[in-house]
């Protein structure tokens, strides 16, 4: 589940639901009673496969789900989680809600940015390395700053530990 | 990821006995541990039973809400022929609330047992955990965990040889804080939109997939375990203050603490000692300002307000506030309360589904209102109309996320009105850049 793979916004579309990806979706169907409520499940596999979803993926869906293209993207734009565009090879989510901005959260955050080279939220590097966005409640405030790096988790997040941390991320 | 502290002899240990103790993740090591004795005994009970132990136990919804438990399974229809689900809320989403990751991370098979009963009380075969996106940890240790016990016969088509069906699916969020109220929750599962839906019909009639539902937090129903094995009797007996709140809680304390954690005690511990003795106080110099005790949804507290007040349901009401999901934002001298409530009320319109008007408007307005004060364009009519527009986000909207951003404004403006002031006469310079 890391956001490794770099696929651009223009290249043609290959299926996702194919082998492996197609066998994990079918053995999900029998533990619901619709195909409709494996969509959030089959957006994620998308992400995992690609990085992101495109609009032909969100079709791909659609199609295997028995769905319109229009009614999943209306869903997938609901989640922040899901990258409607290409994001960097790591993506890192820092918290910045009332409790981790209290212990320090905002220079944390500077920190990120500034050592990653994306200088703004929601940048992706020149190098195409990170993305960073600053994302609300981790349900982890007492480890403040936690900070998410794909599905990595790290906690007690301080500006003097960031590039120690990002050193893990080629 | 290490952390768990070593408990605090205050402490009162059942749910977060075996945290930091790896072993206790495993299936044997949770039997051995004393696991799974209560889901058997509970199979050799009728669900009335179980419900009516639960009711005895005085058992409440660590969700938020506080609902009486074996009352909200009672209401679940008997002999309807449906399909009766399960819906486990892993969803831990309000700020300041952080208990529901440590239950999974540490005790999986805690959870898992208390799925089982649940789903078995209520008539359900299945029971969904839906675990917040961002909880990628948890979710593996649940994954984990849930391949074992099925793998042990703790669940799937015949639960320890009683012949009884009981499956549990793990639902991975997106990224949506309204997900964690219940009814947003069951649109999520059924591949929609996380929006509420208005009540009724309530759950219990008609729930995910239309059928009769219940909806309980992880750590609701983490304790039922507890109840069967230990008894309702032990369980009520674990009260300091008011006989409507028994039981042990978890207690998430953040922010300006020497040693935030989860801390577990009985119901009705003073916050005082909660906050000054067990999470460490305050840093050397510092003084307590302000507590927000239920998650950030509901209204701030004073320092003294707080040093009274009791932990539990009825505790924390009288000292102006609610116990929410006992999510305790611990703020020092050194809090700028505007600020903090503008990053509050940010965090509200960030996460409004915007189906209702007064939430959809409301909390993006009073940002933008608190946004201007912050940047020393505040206006003298400001509070004003800050109280007008909370006053119109309370109690009309189809859930009650407006409400939970309008109950920190109106707190705030009452009990710190000084340092509104000071930005609106210019007093204070400004926190944000002007634009
Ligand atoms: C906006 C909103 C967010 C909520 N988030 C959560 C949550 O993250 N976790 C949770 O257990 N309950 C949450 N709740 C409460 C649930 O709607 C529900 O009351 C609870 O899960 C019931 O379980 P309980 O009776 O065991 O407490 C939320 C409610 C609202 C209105
Ligand atoms: S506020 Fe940052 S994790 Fe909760």
């Amino acid at each position: 589940m890391t956001g490794s793979t770099h696929a651009h916004a223009d290249a043609p579309h290959e299926p996702v639901f194919v082998g492996k990806v197609r066998e994990q979706l079918d053995a999900l169907f029998p533990k619901y009673p619709t195909k409709q409520a494996c969509l959030l499940p089959a957006l994620w596999m998308v992400q995992e496969a690609r990085g992101w979803i495109s609009p032909a993926a969100m079709a791909e869906v659609a199609d295997v789900l028995g769905l319109t293209p229009a009614y999943v993207r209306g869903v997938a734009t609901f989640y922040t989680m899901y990258h409607l565009h290409p994001v960097g090879r790591h993506f890192i989510q820092v918290c910045g809600t009332s409790p981790c901005h209290l212990c320090g959260s905002d220079d944390v955050l500077k920190a990120i940015l500034k050592a990653t080279g994306c200088g703004e939220l929601g940048a992706t590097s020149a190098d195409g390395r990170f993305t960073v966005v600053e994302v609300e409640c981790l349900g982890a405030c007492g480890f403040a700053t936690p900070i998410l790096i794909d599905d990595d988790f790290h906690d007690s997040v301080t500006p003097e530990r960031v590039a120690g941390i990002l050193a893990r991320y080629p | 990821m290490g952390y768990p502290h070593p408990p605090h002899p205050k402490e009162t240990v059942v749910l977060s006995k075996y945290f930091g103790d790896a072993e206790a993740r495993t299936f044997d090591g949770w039997v051995k541990r004393g696991g799974y004795e209560a889901l058997k005994k509970a199979l050799g009970m009728t669900p009335d039973a179980i419900i009516e132990e639960l009711k005895a136990s005085g058992l409440r919804g660590r969700g938020g809400a506080g609902f009486p438990t074996g009352l909200k399974w009672s209401f679940m229809p008997k002999n309807d022929g449906k399909p009766h689900y399960l819906v486990c809320n892993a969803d831990e989403s309000e700020p300041g609330t952080f208990k529901d990751r440590e239950i999974m991370r540490w005790t999986p098979h805690q959870l898992i047992e208390g799925c089982a009963i649940g789903a078995y009380a209520i008539g359900a075969e299945t029971c969904y955990i839906y675990i917040r996106g961002e909880f990628t940890e948890p979710w593996k240790v649940m994954t984990a965990a849930v391949a074992e016990a099925y793998a042990k016969g703790a669940l799937g088509g015949n639960v320890f040889g009683s012949g009884k069906r009981i499956d549990i699916v793990l639902h991975r969020g997106a990224g949506a804080y309204i997900c964690g109220e219940e009814t947003a929750m069951m649109n999520s599962i059924e591949g929609k939109r996380g929006n509420p839906r208005i009540k009724p019909p309530f759950p219990a009639q008609a729930g995910l997939f239309g059928m009769p539902t219940t909806i309980n937090n992880v750590e609701t129903l983490s304790s039922t375990s507890h109840i069967l094995t230990r008894g309702a009797a032990w369980y009520k007996g674990l009260c300091l203050s008011n006989p409507k709140s028994t039981g042990t809680k978890l207690f998430s304390v953040c922010g300006h603490v020497m040693r935030p954690g989860n801390y577990e005690l009985t119901m009705g511990f003073p916050m005082k000692d909660l906050i000054h003795d067990l999470a460490g106080g305050m840093r050397p110099g510092r003084r307590l300002k302000a507590v927000i005790p239920g998650g950030s949804s509901v209204p701030i507290m004073t320092a003294a307000e707080a040093e009274a007040a009791l932990c539990d349901y009825e505790g924390i009401v009288e000292k102006g506030s609610m116990l929410g999901s006992a999510g305790f934002i611990v703020m020092d001298d050194s809090t700028d309360m505007v600020y903090e409530i503008w990053r509050l009320a940010k965090f509200y319109a960030h996460e409004s589904c915007a189906q209702c008007t007064q939430c959809r408007e409301g909390t993006a307005w009073t940002t933008k209102i608190l946004e201007r004060i912050l940047r020393g364009q505040g206006k003298k009519e400001d509070l004003d109309l800050l109280l007008d527009l909370s006053d119109q986000m309370t109690g009309r909207t189809i859930c009650v996320l407006s409400d939970s951003c309008a109950a920190p404004i109106v707190s705030g403006i009452k009990k710190f009105p000084e340092e509104f002031e000071a930005y609106l006469s210019r007093a204070k310079a400004p926190a944000l850049a002007a634009v």
